[in-house]
């Protein structure tokens, strides 16, 4: 343990001295954290769109019947998810997207409020892209959510003017018309009165014959005409989703975010860190030296594995406090944060370590440690059905032989209560971290 | 008679299938000064290796007394270029297990002429003062034997005078050195005993002037007819 705690003090001070990597551990992880947590907490902002409405003042509202449906309302909703710049013509809009200004251009045709009303075409908005397909997708992205959005509170406009007009037919009421009022009898009341003329008529009468087909109308016209408002409500909204999930992962995707960054950051100094300094050992040609009964080869592949393990933890957690300044994060789990971290930086460190005995430089490590990493973040990543069943085999297979799958999980848990649970990961952690020593110890007898 | 502080026997190493050692025995003397030689590629390296046990013979064995240290002088310096001189003495001082350590590298130092330089960063020291400190290193622990692997390939005349005064100053108090070199006439003048190595073969053990006798010129001319003779 003495040789241990002596060789550790000897790494702390190269750190020590190595000021740009030492910089380059505090900095990167803090200018991560900050940069995740301005992102998780403020959200992109708002694509700037060219915005022309050609619709005269005068004509901005529709009125459907007795209802009136003010159009710029729908216009305000559309500003939440763009940033308008409110030009004066077609030419000036397109102009403006084609010198970059802005990134697209949303003109609402004058006859807008007419196509609505008329209800025998359909009512359309115009959209010019400037061709940029990453652009596009953004604008259509969010002018298409906010059309839904107004679309659907129209078709709730349109379904109250409808029902209103079949209670007007069933029940009766006043009707306003061309600026005259009406009083309308309603269906329920003509039966009602020809119910009462058909009681009152002597049997045999002629008129029974003629006015009994009327009546049976009028009763069916009112039975079908009441279920028919249910009919209109139904087709305005056809499909709700009733949201409910039966197991994974429960984080938000924000959320889970902070889970990948600082598991990502974990990785990244455990195995630049862990492999780099094993491989000075090769290069400084102190290993053989060492090797010579001075340290056993466990206890200098311990020595490495904790070194990067305690400053990974402490980069991991200072990234977590940093993002919590700007997310809420569940400070009561401070310590299974820390379990999580203390177990995914040991394995990431112990796959370092068997990095690093492979190599005779710290650059070569270097260079190896990120070659590894880069393909295990994007492994993990890869979501379910997105690739082939056998090609999604494979990847987990791939996923569960590297530590970033299981960190990650072990860090979710923690710091998200995601499921799997961060017992099983820790598990798969610890079975890792056996693996990789025994491969390290090979290594280093090169 | 001198009890043999190290015995090799048989001693072969092979990398995959080059035979870099082949059947190497020998044995060294409380106090002697035994030189290595021969061309690129001998073996000599091979051989410091597996006296210190910095490697694994493929065969054979090395025998040492129990407890004695061994200390080892490898041909490239191996030592932490961010720490400071004293720091790498002192590290090594304290994982070699040295009683005083402290005392150890302040005596270190003084009898290598590096007091001076004690705080200096090994990276900013020139090659020369780096093979001091590597030296230094190798005999810090008062080791029974001393293997160096040529010692005096990156010092200046100067130097060099002080590294052999004070090897031999180390072998007056019995500890035995063995040293790797490739200038001929060094090997003469500080050994008592010579192997010639060529191609991981012992081709010659015996006293300078033994080997001087295999040509009619100077050592170096001795030497190189030697292995002529025996078609290297």
């Amino acid at each position: 343990m003495a040789a241990v705690r002596w060789m550790l003090a000897k790494d702390l001070c190269i750190l020590r001295r190595s000021p740009a990597l030492t910089l380059l551990l505090i900095l990167y992880p803090a200018a991560v954290a900050v940069l995740i947590g301005l992102a998780l907490s403020r959200g992109p902002g708002l694509p700037r769109v060219a915005f022309l409405n050609e619709i005269p003042r005068s004509e901005s509202v529709i009125t459907l019947g007795t209802t009136r449906i003010d159009t710029t309302r729908y216009e305000r909703q559309l500003f939440q998810a763009i940033d308008p710049i409110r030009v004066s013509s077609r030419a000036q809009a397109v102009d403006d997207v084609r010198d970059g200004s802005t990134i697209a251009a949303l003109i609402i045709p004058p006859d807008l409020p007419h196509l609505l009303a008329s209800a025998d075409q359909s009512a359309y908005v115009e959209v010019i892209y400037n061709g940029d397909a990453i652009n596009q997708s953004l604008v259509e992205t969010a002018i298409e959510s906010k059309l839904a959005q107004a679309n659907a509170l129209l078709a709730v406009q349109l379904e109250k003017v409808a029902g209103s007009y079949i209670d007007l037919l069933l029940s009766g009421g006043r009707l306003n018309f061309l600026g005259l009022a009406f009083n309308v009898l309603g269906l329920r009341d003509s039966a009602k009165i020809l119910n009462g003329v058909l009681s009152k008529l002597p049997p045999g009468s002629p008129l029974l014959a003629k006015l009994a087909p009327v009546a049976s109308f009028a009763k069916i016209a009112v039975d079908n005409l009441a279920s028919s408002k249910a009919v209109i409500g139904a087709v305005g909204a056809p499909i709700v989703v009733h949201k409910q999930t039966i197991s994974g992962r429960r984080t938000p995707l924000d959320f889970y975010a902070v889970s990948i960054a600082v598991t990502a950051s974990l990785m990244f100094v455990c195995l630049l860190l862990a492999s780099g300094t094993l491989a000075l050992e090769r290069e400084e040609n102190t290993l053989e030296r060492l090797r010579r009964g001075l340290v056993s080869p466990a206890a200098l592949l311990g020595e490495k594995a904790l070194l990067a393990s305690v400053c990974a933890v402490f980069v991991g957690f200072a990234m977590l406090v940093g993002i919590g300044i700007f997310v809420p994060l569940h400070w009561g789990r401070v310590g299974l944060w820390l379990l999580a971290l203390a177990g995914g930086a040991l394995a990431f460190a112990t796959l370092g370590v068997a990095l690093g005995g492979l190599v005779r430089d710290v650059r070569a490590a270097s260079l190896l440690a990120l070659l590894v990493s880069f393909p295990l973040v994007f492994l993990a990543l890869v979501p379910a059905g997105s690739v082939a069943v056998g090609v999604y085999d494979a990847i987990r297979v791939l996923s569960a032989v590297f530590p970033f799958k299981a960190a990650l999980e072990a860090v979710d848990a923690a710091v998200n209560q995601s499921s799997p649970s961060l017992w099983a990961a820790l598990g798969h952690l610890a079975l890792l971290v056996l693996g990789f020593g025994a491969l390290a110890r090979v290594a280093l007898r090169r | 008679m001198v009890a043999p502080t190290l015995q090799a026997r048989s001693l072969s190493k092979r990398f995959g299938d080059r035979v870099a050692l082949h059947d190497v025995s020998f044995q060294l003397d409380s106090g002697e000064i035994l030189a290595v030689i021969g061309p690129n590629g001998a073996g000599k390296t091979t051989l410091l290796s597996l006296l210190a046990g910095a490697a694994a013979p493929s065969g054979g064995e090395v025998i040492a007394p129990p407890g004695e240290r061994i200390g080892w002088v490898p041909q490239q310096t191996a030592l932490y270029s961010k720490l400071s001189v004293l720091e790498n003495l002192r590290l090594f001082a304290r994982l070699e297990r040295v009683a005083d350590p402290d005392g150890a590298v302040a005596a270190m130092l003084e009898q290598t002429g590096l007091r001076e330089r004690a705080g200096e960063q090994l990276g900013r020291l020139s090659g020369g003062n780096r093979q001091r400190v590597n030296i230094a290193i190798g005999l810090l622990a008062d080791p029974a034997v001393a293997l160096l692997d040529e010692p005096s390939a990156s010092l200046d005349p100067r130097q060099r005078a002080r590294l052999w005064s004070f090897i031999a100053g180390r072998a007056q108090a019995g500890t035995s050195i063995v040293f790797t070199t490739h200038d001929i006439a060094e090997a003469e003048r500080y050994a008592a005993r010579v192997l010639v190595l060529a191609d991981g073969e012992l081709l010659f053990s015996g006293s300078p002037a033994d080997l001087r006798s295999h040509g009619s010129g100077d050592i170096e001319s001795a030497f190189v007819s030697f292995l002529r003779a025996r078609g290297h």
